[in-house]
């Protein structure tokens, strides 16, 4: 996946988590500048590990503050692959 | 209420404690509570009811070796889901503890009022995936009575043989400090001669245990309130009761008195759906001073709400510092849930017990697991070891999830 597919994704992703227009939602916009606060945070990022099949780390989690963050975190996941992210609990 | 009135209208009566109850993970009664409390020591520990690798933190604070048959026939342990057995435990020590002389007429003025946040949401959890998963098209009848947040309330009342008020609250983490807090104004006010209040919880089912995962605020490693290096709240289970009954009574009778409640003050942060508001804390501390006719000053200990995230600890710093102003110099703060875990709906009852033990004691519980002092939490918080020291007045905060903040002030018992 190219890294502006992914982009795309991410934009859609939090433009429909939190309910704005995609134009909105750019690849330089900040959760700030989105008005986007912990819980929605949160949110959107449990949006993004279904849709990635991806496990984000609570660690990793608190220090995404922009759409670039979140792209960023997710490429650095896909690349690792399944032996460097656990994959989803199946229970 | 039932009964008639207990005392004539208009009177107001000194409130205190004559009987406590405790099951949590540092024990199955208030004496192993309280001496696991005042030598520091946590009941925090890998998770045994939770198959490892399903969930991304590890520990909790589990209520170890509890065999419901040591306290139920098999009938009544079918009837009652675990955070209703804890309940009715706790509620059985409590009574016992008071040396409680039951009459017809106590039992009709006496109220019962219970906090749980998520109640038998195990045995829910257990019938779904029997229903979703197993493809068992049937559901047990007694998932409604084991479910309801109020079986316990209902259970201590048809063991008991008390009519009077009984009821149960839910405000997540504050239920219990709710609980108590109304428990405490109707016998203050005399529409109860006594009361059985408190709370419990238990929480440890995968389904529940998801959701707080995808919350993002359970330490992978264990609860360190207060300290730099935090990094999360730990769940914990159990259940805490406290008879209180007017201070005349108790000492007509001749009962122990752990302590006097004095106040109780509640309000909402009208703010958040979970970020903490320091004015709302704040408020809700005030407001517990004034019902106890107290000043700043005449505290001496603080029980914190202290769940250990970020942003509750930096929070409630912040809110201790803007009601205590120059005298948060002179507090000892403590949070004891890095020893029984955060209990949600009976976190405010366990440590309004432990409250009323430190007063009782003179002795004061500590935070334990803590590593590093942090600028944005710049309390005594009393790390790591118990102090022996007789405070007059103390505070138990607990602030919810919602923006609902409850908080009880407490006094030394006078001899």
């Amino acid at each position: 996946m190219s890294n502006e597919e992914l982009t795309e994704r991410v934009r859609r992703i939090i433009a429909t988590a939190q309910h704005l227009p995609e134009e909105k939602v750019t690849a330089d916009s900040t959760f700030a500048e989105l008005s986007i606060d912990s819980l929605d945070g949160i949110n959107i990022l449990f949006a993004v590990e279904s849709e990635f099949n991806i496990n984000i780390p609570d660690e990793a989690a608190q220090s995404i503050r922009s759409v670039r963050d979140v792209v960023d975190g997710i490429a650095k996941l896909l690349a690792e692959g399944p032996g460097g992210n656990k994959e989803p609990v199946q229970v | 209420m039932a009964g008639g009135s207990a005392c004539p209208t208009g009177m107001t009566r000194r409130v205190v404690i004559t009987g406590v109850g405790v099951v949590c993970a540092l024990g199955h009664n208030s004496g192993e509570f309280w001496h696991a409390l005042s030598q520091g020591r946590s009941g925090i520990a890998p998770l045994e009811s939770i198959e490892p690798g399903l969930l991304r933190f590890e520990n909790g604070a589990e209520v170890r070796n509890w065999d419901p048959l040591r306290h139920f026939d098999e009938k009544e342990t079918g009837m009652l889901d675990r955070f209703a057995q804890f309940g009715v435990v706790a509620a059985r020590e409590a009574v016992t503890d008071a040396s409680i002389e039951w009459t017809a007429e106590l039992k009709q003025q006496s109220a019962i009022v219970t906090g749980s946040c998520v109640g038998g949401q195990g045995t829910e959890d257990e019938g779904f995936v029997n229903l979703y998963r197993k493809n068992i098209p049937r559901v047990n009848p007694l998932t409604i009575p084991r479910t309801m947040e109020n079986a316990a309330a209902s259970r201590i009342s048809l063991e008991l043989g008390i009519v009077g008020p009984t009821y149960t609250v839910s405000t997540a983490c504050s239920s219990s400090n709710h609980a108590i807090g109304q428990a405490f104004w109707m016998v203050r006010n005399g529409a109860a001669r006594m009361a059985i209040a408190g709370g419990s919880e238990a929480v440890f089912s995968l389904g529940f245990l998801k959701a707080w995962e995808a919350m993002r605020v359970v330490s992978p490693d264990t609860c360190r309130p207060f300290s730099k290096d935090r990094r999360g709240l730990i769940l914990g289970e159990g259940a805490a009761m406290l008879v209180l009954e007017p201070l005349e009574s108790a000492q007509a009778r001749g009962a122990r008195i752990y302590a006097e409640v004095l106040g109780f003050g509640m309000g909402s942060d009208a703010f958040h759906i979970t970020q903490p508001s320091p004015d709302g804390a704040a408020r809700a501390m005030l407001a517990g001073l004034a019902d106890a006719g107290l000043t700043p000053e005449d505290i001496g200990y603080i029980n914190a709400h202290g769940t250990a995230t970020q942003a509750n600890d930096a929070t409630e710093t912040a809110a201790i510092r803007k009601v205590f102003g120059s005298h948060a110099e002179k507090l000892a703060v403590s949070s004891t849930k890095s020893m029984h875990g955060h209990t949600l709906g009976a976190a405010g009852a366990l440590e309004g017990v432990a409250t009323a033990l430190a007063l009782h004691h003179g002795i004061l519980p500590p935070t334990a697991n803590y590593s590093e002092p942090d600028p944005a939490c710049d309390l005594d918080v009393i790390p790591n070891q118990a102090r022996a020291a007789q405070v007059e007045y103390a505070l138990s905060n607990s602030f919810a999830f919602g923006g609902l903040n409850a908080v009880l002030a407490f006094g030394r018992a006078r001899r």
